[in-house]
């Protein structure tokens, strides 16, 4: 592993009685693909958003590209793309302007902000739509979108909560292609995922959670070869006792 | 701060009210709407028609000395376009048709009208050889405008009965002010104009409210909290976007009331504080908003709650607040709008200078009320609002 760009230290976060992430140490080296898979609840939504910032944490360290994203967390947010889960987009803007405004709200320099936006656009399969208002585009499209505005500003650590998830294959793979652009250009992209086809695919390692501990770490292939299974939804079943779209 | 991120946000709330027909309808069309309907339903469209009033002449001097002057009095009563004059033979059947709403005044000339003024004519500079009199008005109180506007018109032409062209001191209890006249040529919807900037800006609490509540449900707070943007720099821009909207707000509101026939006689200088008020009032409408989204769970039930805050401005602080009772009128000292339409009455109405007392009471009220509700709007938002 190269050198470290995310380093969670014991982390735990707790909702009142309940403890979403339990202890939780890891690190993500700069460049890496990094899968966290676990069914729904077992605590990945919760980890993205400490590690973004958005939520304190009850206890533990998180450290972004030297920064501590709790006391230094302005200069971290300019180091970080979101794409989360729940895909928030503006219905009466257009996908253009969507992704133009959080350009802007990144502080992307005007002159930048209009090739961004185009090539992204075009690069998810977009740029037809671009002017239409994102009230008409359909699911799929409007997650799409929301991975170009969490990208918009070429951020060098992305997190992509869930980016592909209801997606038909073939906008699937467009993401991945993005995906993989990105690693290829040495950005680091933290994933979360339901698709053990997809982590297996493109994650260089990936981290299991279940009940917010982490309960593997590795490689796809490394993982497959330690617990003798065939491919990583074997591991996760191995590892958890269930599929993991039971949950989802 | 960086102004590029503001002026992306505001671009984005403006962008929202073009395109989003509820919200264009409630911040644009409403307020159009209300003033086209209370000027077509109180006003003088286009300003072509003019208001009349039905007075009623009883003239005991008929059979006395000196009748002429009573005659040329009533003349020139009937000159005057705005009054249509009935001349009636007793006081029963005048003060009849008054209680009865057929006429909005009665006019008794008594028996020595002739006696008094030629009295004056024989000397007009000694008042000891003068006949006082009176001369009774009576007015429908029901009628705003009648009593507003009757008294100084004939005072005025009784004036130019008694004196000609001489600018005298009536020497009567009623006293001539001929600065009323104007008064005469208003109507009912001209008091009501000021009122309605107030009320349309007063809706801008809704919107905020709901704009707020439905970012905060669908994740976008969170989005945009994961973006460099603080959070000083999203409230501004929620600011200036209600301020911008509360402009277009004032200006269309005065295009279609001027349309309708309401001319306010003002300076270029009163009509830019009469703005600038519309711009602080939106600050404080804004506070309204954030309060609301603070306590409203989803951006459905925020539409109900903002009424708590919409009714009491809307009844106690603006035109409406007129017609209701004493207590509701002091109670209206309690909330913003009032001081903003009483700031435009006297703008607008009054004719009071930038610089009067009211004025700048008014305006020091709605800075102060304004920034205090938007400061505690912002803060409770930020503490309880956000997740």
């Amino acid at each position: 592993m190269g050198k470290p760009i995310i380093i969670v230290k014991n982390l735990v976060k707790k909702f009142e009685d309940v403890t979403a992430v339990d202890n939780l140490s890891l690190q993500i080296a700069k460049g890496e693909l990094f899968g966290l898979l676990g069914p729904n609840g077992a605590g990945k939504t919760t980890t993205i958003n400490v590690l973004r910032g958005l939520l304190k944490p009850t206890s533990g360290l998180v450290i972004i590209n030297g920064l501590d994203v709790q006391r230094e967390a302005a200069k971290v947010k300019e180091l970080i793309g979101v794409c989360p889960q729940d895909t928030p987009v503006y219905n009466y803007l257009t996908g253009r302007e969507n992704a133009e405004l959080f350009g802007n709200l990144y502080g992307v320099p005007e002159e930048k902000l209009k090739d961004e936006v185009d090539a992204l656009l075009r690069r998810i399969g977009l740029a037809g739509d671009a002017d239409r208002r994102v009230g008409q585009y359909s699911g799929g499209m409007k997650r799409r979108l929301s991975l170009v505005m969490a990208l918009v500003h070429d951020p060098e650590i992305a997190f992509l909560d869930e980016p592909t998830v209801g997606m038909d294959p073939q906008s699937r793979h467009a993401i991945w292609d993005l995906i993989l652009d990105l690693k290829k250009r040495g950005k680091t992209i933290v994933l979360t995922t339901h698709y053990m086809e997809e982590a297996e695919n493109i994650c260089d390692r990936v981290g299991v959670i279940d009940h917010g501990k982490l309960i593997a770490l590795g490689s796809p292939a490394e993982l497959i070869r330690q617990y003798e299974s065939k491919n990583l939804e074997e591991v996760f079943i191995r590892l958890t006792g269930r599929k993991i779209r039971e949950d989802a | 701060m960086k102004l590029q991120r503001i002026t992306a946000l505001v671009g984005k709330d403006i962008k929202k009210l073009l395109r989003e027909p509820a919200l264009l309808f409630l911040l644009i069309l409403f307020p159009i709407m209300l003033t086209l309907v209370f000027g077509f339903s109180f006003g003088a469209i286009g300003g072509a028609q003019q208001t009349t009033f039905q007075i009623g002449i009883v003239n005991m001097n008929a059979e006395n000395l000196y009748p002429q002057y009573a005659q040329n009095f009533i003349a020139n009563l009937t000159s005057v376009q705005m009054l249509k004059i009935q001349v009636y033979s007793d006081n029963e059947t005048a003060q009849l048709d008054l209680v009865q709403g057929k006429i909005q005044a009665v006019l008794i000339i008594p028996e020595d009208f002739g006696e008094s003024c030629h009295a004056f004519q024989a000397a007009p500079n000694d008042p000891a050889k003068w006949i006082n009199i009176t001369i009774p008005l009576y007015l429908d109180s029901g009628s705003m405008l009648a009593t507003q506007a009757i008294p100084s018109v004939i005072q005025q032409i009784l004036a130019t009965t008694i004196y000609g062209n001489q600018q005298a001191v009536f020497p009567q209890p009623i006293h001539l002010v001929p600065s009323l006249v104007g008064v005469s040529k208003r109507t009912a919807f001209d008091y009501m104009a000021p009122g309605l900037f107030a009320y349309a800006s007063i809706f801008l609490t809704i919107t905020v409210a709901q704009s707020f509540t439905s970012d905060r449900e669908n994740g976008m707070l969170r989005r945009i909290n994961t973006t460099p943007t603080t959070a000083t720099e999203f409230m501004i821009s929620q600011a200036f976007s209600n301020m911008i909207i509360g402009v277009i707000q004032a200006i269309l509101i005065f295009v279609t009331a001027y349309a309708l026939g309401f001319r306010p006689e003002v300076e270029a200088s009163s009509m830019m504080l009469a703005f600038v008020m519309m711009l602080i009032f939106s600050l404080c409408n804004v506070g309204f908003g954030l309060i609301t989204a603070t306590l409203a769970k989803s951006s459905s039930a925020a539409t109900g709650i903002a009424f708590i805050f919409i009714l009491p401005q809307m009844f106690l602080g603006t035109f409406v607040g007129a017609a209701l009772s004493s207590i509701a009128q002091v109670a209206g000292h309690f909330v913003p709008s009032y001081y903003v339409t009483d700031a435009f009455t006297s703008l607008l109405l009054r004719k009071a200078s930038i610089t009067s007392p009211t004025v700048l009471l008014d305006l020091a009220t709605t800075s102060f009320s304004s920034l205090t509700v938007l400061a505690f709007g912002v803060l409770l938002f930020r503490k309880y609002g956000k997740a």
